[in-house]
């Protein structure tokens, strides 16, 4: 009787082949996810170097490449962040000043507001937006030119590619999100004191502005200053190592524009997670 | 000193005992290649599809690295410089890749001259403009300066390549198949063209350029001045003399 539990319990052979062909898989995909991390961490310190050696080395081309990025990932999707924002504005700060005002709790409304809007929502829609907008078009222009030669072309002409096409996604990426995280802001925050107008709810503008003030301590403007320009650097090193750092035939740019797309989204959950780490440990 | 050794008739390219490595595929595309390039000569590299040309020229025009031997260009060995160094040398080497030249997509004609000029000299717009202007007139790009690798013919988007590869002024010029499906005008003007490098054009001020281009077919090229060799199942084989080109076609069928 024993016996038969113990045999009952016990994984048969092919069980066990099935098992290690799992754990081998998984241990594989670990195998790839840090090979990945460690060629991102030198594709993005080979970037951070070359931007600092090179800010003043051909300024006439790389310069005007840094606006046009911020162009491109800022004021053009500028319209699209201010109707998202409006929207956002009205269904989450408005609900939330509206159902805390029901309750008479309007004097906490602000410290959500700063809690829902500055440290979540803005610069996580300005990521999201950018990425989706810019981020794939980024692998689809640079992994054609990859596989058309042009990279290898700048090279024959002594232009260094991570100077020419990287440093100016990274930068302008940054701070086309830092901008749009704030315009985000602003205009959530406006819309959503419309919305709670609208709703009849007893706040003034004074009142309620003076409450967002309150609530917003300096480390909120570090932070989000900060998750913004690392959301948007993130992007740019993703979307740039994906584009260019293999060797790819034009068949392989679509896989690597929805590789990169997943990649940037896990890299910016994990970043969320980390920057909401170090707001309750500060 | 690199200016030393071109002036002195010395090699401006050699190759010491160099295997190249094919670029698309593993594996080595040609071995032991001991090769010196003077100064002013031009070089016609042969060989059947698929023989490595694409990847000789490249290695020895210092884009890739050699998986053996050593690669000099103006005296110098390529593998013991410093980025710097590197990047005067490359600056002192031009290439024309083949099939269109590898053209800029986001960049016009214009544009895509101006870039080397616009990225290494400190020149100013004016100074810029009017070089691309005398770049575009040489190559008879003028009428198109305005247009992009989309509007343009593979025989044009090649004319680019050359006229970006000559912005910098180079003194050794490496093109990868050049004719390779042009049409006969456009081949004339390429083989003139190349002719008038080699001898020293007026609007290169006589200067006489180093001309190295890889073909698969040798009946293009006629040049009197031309030096041949041949790349066939592994080995680089220097002709001797001047065959004529029906007996060099077929050296590289058989």
């Amino acid at each position: 009787m024993a016996n038969d539990t113990h045999t009952a319990s016990a994984p048969s052979g092919a069980q066990r082949a099935l098992q290690i062909a799992y754990m081998g898989r998984a241990g594989r995909g670990m195998l790839d996810v840090v090979a990945d991390l460690r060629a991102m961490g030198a594709f993005l310190l080979i970037t951070l170097v070359v931007a600092l050696r090179k800010f003043n080395t051909a300024s006439e081309v790389v310069h005007p490449a840094i606006r046009a990025q911020i162009a491109r990932a800022g004021v053009a999707l500028m319209r699209m962040m201010a109707l998202l924002a409006a929207a956002l504005g009205m269904v989450v700060v408005g609900q939330t000043v509206f159902l805390l005002s029901r309750y008479g709790a309007e004097t906490y409304a602000s410290a959500v507001m700063v809690s829902v809007v500055v440290r979540e929502l803005g610069p996580i829609m300005a990521a999201f937006l950018v990425m989706i907008r810019v981020g794939a078009a980024n692998v689809v222009e640079l992994g054609t030119a990859r596989a058309l030669g042009e990279v290898e072309a700048l090279e024959a002409l002594g232009i260094d590619p991570i100077h020419y096409l990287v440093v100016p996604r990274v930068l302008g990426m940054g701070l086309a999100i830092f901008a749009l995280t704030i315009y985000f802001v602003i205009f959530a925050l406006c819309s959503g004191y419309l919305f709670a107008f609208i709703e009849q709810v007893p706040l003034t503008p004074g009142q309620y502005f003076s409450q967002l003030a309150g609530a917003l301590l300096w480390q909120d403007f570090v932070l989000l200053a900060l998750k913004a320009v690392c959301f948007g650097m993130l992007i740019a090193i993703v979307t740039c190592y994906e584009g260019l750092a293999a060797p790819m035939r034009l068949d392989d740019v679509s896989r690597a524009a929805t590789n990169a797309i997943a990649k940037c989204v896990v890299g910016m959950v994990l970043l969320d997670a980390f920057f909401m780490l170090v707001y309750l440990v500060i | 000193m690199p200016e030393e050794i071109s002036q002195s008739n010395g090699p401006v390219v050699e190759a010491s005992a160099v295997s190249v490595q094919r670029m698309h595929s593993r594996g080595v595309a040609v071995e032991d290649v001991n090769w010196q390039v003077k100064a002013g000569e031009y070089w016609i590299i042969g060989g059947p599809h698929g023989s490595g040309k694409s990847s000789f020229v490249i290695t020895m025009a210092g884009l890739r690295v050699p998986a053996t031997g050593v690669i000099r260009h103006f005296g110098q060995d390529l593998a013991q410089l410093s980025e710097h160094d590197i990047l005067a040398q490359r600056l002192r080497v031009g290439f024309v890749f083949k099939n269109g030249g590898r053209m800029f997509a986001q960049l016009t004609v214009a544009e895509s001259v101006a870039l080397p000029l616009r990225y290494h000299r400190n020149w100013t717009n004016d100074e810029v403009n009017a070089a691309v202007k005398a770049l575009l007139e040489i190559t008879e790009l003028t009428p198109l300066a305005g247009s992009t690798a989309q509007d343009l013919a593979t025989g044009w988007q090649e004319r680019v390549g050359l006229a970006r590869a000559l912005a910098l002024e180079p003194e050794v010029l490496f093109l990868d198949e050049p004719m390779a499906g042009l049409e006969g005008g456009h081949r004339r003007w390429w083989r003139r063209f190349l002719d008038e490098l080699c001898r020293g054009a007026a609007w290169a001020k006589g200067r006489k350029m180093t001309v190295i281009a890889a073909t698969s077919d040798f009946s293009y090229w006629h040049g009197e001045q031309c030096q041949y060799a041949l790349l066939k199942d592994g080995r680089w084989q220097p002709l001797e003399g001047r065959p004529n080109a029906p007996e060099i076609n077929e050296l590289v069928k058989s």
